[in-house]
């Protein structure tokens, strides 16, 4: 059931990305050169969905269990730290440079650009660096 | 100066308030964070009974274009960076959301939504990366 719905969600999740416009990199990239043609639209698009997110989060402040049953698994971290920052500035970099952040890659993936597929390769492959490392740094395997 | 040509701000918004559905729907639902970059991250740490709702959410995501195909024309997507550039970018951004706990989704959608001054960190460097990066590769190296 968890697995249903979230096919749902994800399929839902991926047509708000296709009609927001986040899945074309060059209008990923219009939105971010601020020194040129700037094109502001993807402020609309996190702007929509904070607005809504926002009374989500509130109903789900009050409740325990999701709907489907099971706790509410929402993230605890408070603090704000040099991970936080480097790996955001890093993802920052890596999305002015292509014009592609995760979900809409994946999306793009779907559509059957050959582009987005090596994208999302190198990207799962990032992932897995980062995998790497945490385990022989720190020797973590949670 | 703001290219009013390419400014699409009522589909931004539709967008963005169906990116903000389906982010609910995922928190109250399942009650999970719809980040894509750690449910794709989870996968590659996998643990008993949490790798079915992952891989089907991002099964929903890379579904999405051939389902929206079926009622409109998709839309097309112009990725200008060429396969180097796409590996590069591609790594830095699996790296970059895995070290720094999230990304466009988790940090700029879910936890602003939270109003987690851990995410409004984490949106303002990779926005500020973002801005940084096209504008040196758009305006200072060419």
């Amino acid at each position: 059931m968890h697995s249903l719905s979230a096919f749902f969600i994800g399929v839902l999740f991926g047509i708000g990305l296709i009609v927001s416009g986040m899945t074309d990199p060059f209008k990923v990239i219009g939105f971010l050169d601020l020194a040129g043609a700037w094109d502001p639209s993807l402020a609309f698009v996190m702007g929509g969905a904070v607005v809504v997110g926002l009374f989500a989060f509130r109903l789900a402040s009050k409740r325990t269990a999701a709907f489907l049953g099971g706790a509410m698994q929402v993230p605890a971290a408070r603090h704000i730290d040099r991970r936080l920052v480097l790996g955001s500035l890093t993802f920052g970099a890596g999305w002015g440079l292509a014009g592609f952040c995760p979900g809409p890659a994946l999306v793009a993936l779907g559509a059957g650009y050959d582009k987005a597929v090596v994208f999302v390769l190198a990207m799962l492959a990032g992932m897995a660096l980062f995998e790497i490392a945490e385990r022989v740094l720190h020797g973590r395997s949670r | 100066m703001i290219d009013w040509t390419v400014f699409t701000p009522w589909s931004a918004l539709a967008g963005g308030i169906v990116i903000g559905t389906a982010a609910s729907l995922l928190l109250l639902v399942n009650g999970r964070i719809a980040g894509i970059s750690g449910i794709l991250g989870g996968l590659l740490r996998p643990m008993a009974g949490d790798v079915a709702w992952r891989a089907a959410f991002i099964g929903g995501l890379v579904f999405s274009p051939a389902l929206y195909a079926l009622v409109e024309r998709l839309p097309a997507a112009t990725i200008e960076a060429g396969y180097p550039l796409l590996v590069l970018a591609g790594l830095l951004v699996g790296a970059g959301t895995r070290y720094g706990s999230g990304c466009t989704s988790g940090h700029g959608v879910c936890g602003l939504s939270r109003l987690s001054p851990r995410a409004l960190v984490a949106t303002v460097a990779f926005m500020a990366a973002g801005f940084v990066t096209v504008f040196v590769v758009r305006h200072l190296l060419p």
